[in-house]
């Protein structure tokens, strides 16, 4: 065989998560309408001022979609979304509140086993604990209490809702607005549920929060909402890994996500993406558009950025820094694989405001198959942000002559004072790399895997342990052997 | 029995007829060298054996270790023991030298059914043959040849075959851009290896090579075909009067 049979061959690998999972669902019927934000907010069971909050969001949002003023500047193609042919809530039924996991639907655990998620001893003697996102609601949280013990809070959003309305009210809409932009207005109007964490002044979380998502039901956007939020001097690293069902039509996902660095602080947010991306032929697959926004609002502290981006069919994704406080840090480490029909607009932005303000910007983009992949990045120096640095690493690898790799810096300065440094790369991944691994012993599928990593390396690094292996792993499954 | 065997070898690069009808046999613990000028298909005849795709046999067949080595792909021929030293080594960024080697040793032991080396074990194995080919142990977390000089390449291509150990190390033009220390260097690597069971094929242009590596045949390579055979005193006639000397042989045939 050729190795573009070969590769052929393994790239029709179907998606290996592919399932459905029939649990008891309530859900409320397509359309959207301040009927709907009202229903959704009631059956959360949520404050007057949610509501208030959703229902402006909604209006902001429906104003833009009477305008078609969906973001049309990104370097991807669909066709346009109906979204009044979506249903905006989806839980699984529950007939009581869950004092522990053995009362989780077996079908749910058995999901989750599938997918490989650790939520049972295995894992909590690993010391992570999982929020677990099933659909639109959080059916187990688990080492609640060992956190509880460091001060730290960890829970659903609509818990934290609930129990800490005076920390959502506070930083909710503080970093992203729901004026942010279309998707992100439409997040605000009907998130159902996410993650909210609070570390307090001084405390070092005392493990990896880690998350997953998976998106179940048919013909349901999802849309997560997380915040997290680490006073002066805390410490915490969140891990968050996705995997979705196969499905025929397109579903939407639009989250947000925001974080905040007080004084001193540090915030890790890790992330493996692997929605369903559609199949070869690019039917299906998953709308990735989310906004992800971080606030160093205190000095000295930091906001890392490690994501890993091997799924869905379009992905929008600007992971981004506001560094307002003195030395404060942003980084940014991105690998987003595109294979078959699917396409990537990712980046960041790192907005300096604050003096010695850094950002470091390391993105590596993999194209394969048919995919598109764009790096989209702005880097803005402020006028006050006296003595700002900023470094930009940009390389993309182009697997085989029909995908394509494009690269969009947008660069600002407004202070003489800064210094910039941009570097960037394209190369082909060479028969030659392949066929001299494969003279060692190694076998084709290992040699690109293996050549694919290398060329990874810098941001798999900053991953976590375990997530960088799963993240590996991933890798060479979404690819194996793409190399024509 | 032998090692190697090519029968009327042709190949093609290309569409180009290359190889036009080559027989060599190679047997355990024998040395072979084969010269040409360039052009004459030395490398390709490396390339062929080693089951480069781009090389297409045409005619004739051959027979590794006594299996039909054109129906093994690339990475099988290395497992089965046929090591090629190339002559420009590829660079792999990010990937370290001894992960890198540690997984292709390990690919080959378990071809062979034996168990695999952890670090540990392998660590201790690397840094011997690193220290044969006087190679610096800041080599180990270097990325495969990248930002290595030429000689250095060279030199980490004998460091991998002492280390994968094979039946048959086909060297490509090892020799050139080589300085004469890191000549001496890697000529001593291969020369240590030798031994009843192991053969070599050393392509080269120049005779330089061989008077460290010492051949027990030589063959000219000219125009895809083997025109001249002989002992270790072929080579140095060919120094002296060059390789024109063998056009007449060739127009006979």
């Amino acid at each position: 065989m050729s190795t573009t049979e070969q590769i052929q061959d393994l790239t029709k690998q179907e998606y290996k998560w592919g399932f459905i999972t029939s649990v008891e669902e309530d859900r409320l019927p397509p359309g959207l309408n301040e009927d709907v934000i009202r229903a959704i907010a009631q059956k959360k069971g949520e404050p007057e001022f949610m509501l208030e909050w959703r229902l402006k969001a909604y209006r902001y949002w429906a104003s833009l979609e009477q305008k078609h003023q969906e973001p049309k500047w990104a370097n991807v193609q669909f066709p346009p979304i109906d979204y009044q042919a979506l249903s905006y809530y989806s839980a699984p039924k529950q007939k009581k509140e869950l004092k522990s996991l053995e009362e989780v639907d077996p079908e749910i655990l058995a999901t989750y086993d599938k997918l490989g998620i650790p939520l049972h001893e295995q894992k909590l003697l690993a010391g992570v604990a999982v929020d677990a996102v099933f659909d639109s609601v959080s059916v187990a949280t688990t080492f609640k209490a060992k956190l509880a013990e460091a001060g730290v809070i960890f829970c659903s959003f609509s818990e934290a809702v609930k129990n800490h309305p005076d920390l959502v009210k506070k930083y909710l809409g503080s970093v992203v607005p729901y004026t942010d932009n279309f998707y992100a207005a439409l997040n605000s109007a009907v998130f159902s549920d996410g993650s909210f964490v609070y570390v307090p002044k001084g405390v070092r979380c005392p493990m990896e929060l880690s998350t997953y998502f998976r998106i179940n039901a048919q013909n349901t956007g999802q849309f997560e909402r997380t915040l997290i939020i680490a006073d002066e001097g805390a410490y915490v690293s969140y891990l968050e890994g996705c995997t979705a069902p196969v499905r025929d039509e397109n579903q939407l996902h639009a989250a947000v996500v925001e974080l905040i660095a007080h004084d001193n602080a540090t915030i890790k947010y890790s992330t493996v993406q692997n929605w369903y991306p559609g199949d070869k032929e690019g039917k299906g697959g998953i709308y990735n558009f989310v906004t992800k926004r971080g606030k160093c609002l205190g000095k000295n502290s930091k906001i890392s950025w490690t994501q890993v981006e091997t799924g869905s069919a379009i992905t929008w994704k600007y992971p981004s820094c506001i560094l307002q406080g003195e030395n404060s840090v942003g980084e940014f480490y991105s690998v987003a694989l595109t294979n078959n029909f699917q396409q990537a607009d990712t980046g960041t932005k790192m907005i300096h405001i604050g003096k010695n303000t850094k950002s470091t910007i390391v993105s590596k983009g993999i194209s394969a198959g048919h995919g598109q992949n764009t790096y989209r990045g702005q880097v803005k120096i402020l006028k006050g942000a006296q003595g700002a640095r900023n470094y930009t690493q940009c390389d993309s690898l182009l697997i085989g002559d029909k995908c394509g790799a494009h690269t969009f810096p947008y660069i600002e300065v407004r202070n003489a004072s800064a210094r910039m440094e941009h570097e960037a790369s394209t190369s082909k991944i060479g028969e030659d790399q392949i066929f001299y691994l494969q003279q060692r012993g190694i076998s084709k599928e290992e040699a690109v895997s293996m050549i694919i990593n290398g060329f990874c390396k810098t941001v798999f690094r900053e991953l976590p342990m375990e997530f960088a292996v799963e993240a590996q792993k991933l890798l060479s499954i979404s690819l194996e052997g793409s190399v024509g | 029995m032998s090692l190697l065997e090519i029968k009327n070898l042709h190949a093609s690069v290309n569409g180009n007829e290359i190889l036009k009808g080559i027989d060599l046999t190679i047997n355990p613990g024998e040395v072979h060298s084969i010269m040409g000028p360039n052009g004459s298909g030395k490398s390709t005849l490396a390339g062929v054996l080693a089951r480069r795709e781009a090389y297409v046999v045409t005619q004739g067949q051959i027979m590794f270790n006594g299996k039909d080595l054109l129906e093994m792909p690339a990475e099988e021929v290395a497992c089965e023991g046929l090591f090629l030293a190339f002559q420009y080594p590829v660079e792999i960024p990010g990937i370290s030298n001894a992960y890198f080697l540690r997984t292709a040793l390990n690919a080959i032991r378990k071809y062979r059914g034996e168990e695999e080396l952890d670090a540990m074990d392998f660590l201790p194995l690397l840094r011997e043959k690193m220290r044969l080919l006087e190679m610096d142990e800041k080599f180990l977390n270097r990325a495969v040849n990248e930002g290595f000089s030429g000689g250095e390449k060279k030199r980490n291509e004998i460091v991998q075959m002492a280390v994968l150990e094979p039946r048959l190390g086909v060297l490509d033009e090892t020799d050139s851009g080589l300085d004469i220390d890191a000549l001496r260097i890697v000529a001593n690597g291969v020369n240590s290896m030798r031994n009843k069971g192991r053969s070599f094929l050393v392509v080269t242009h120049y005779q330089r090579l061989l008077n460290y590596i010492v051949p027990d045949f030589v063959h000219v390579l000219v125009n895809g075909r083997i025109v001249k055979s002989g002992g270790p005193e072929l080579a140095l006639e060919l120094e002296e009067k060059g390789y024109s000397w063998t056009e007449p042989e060739l127009a006979r045939r």
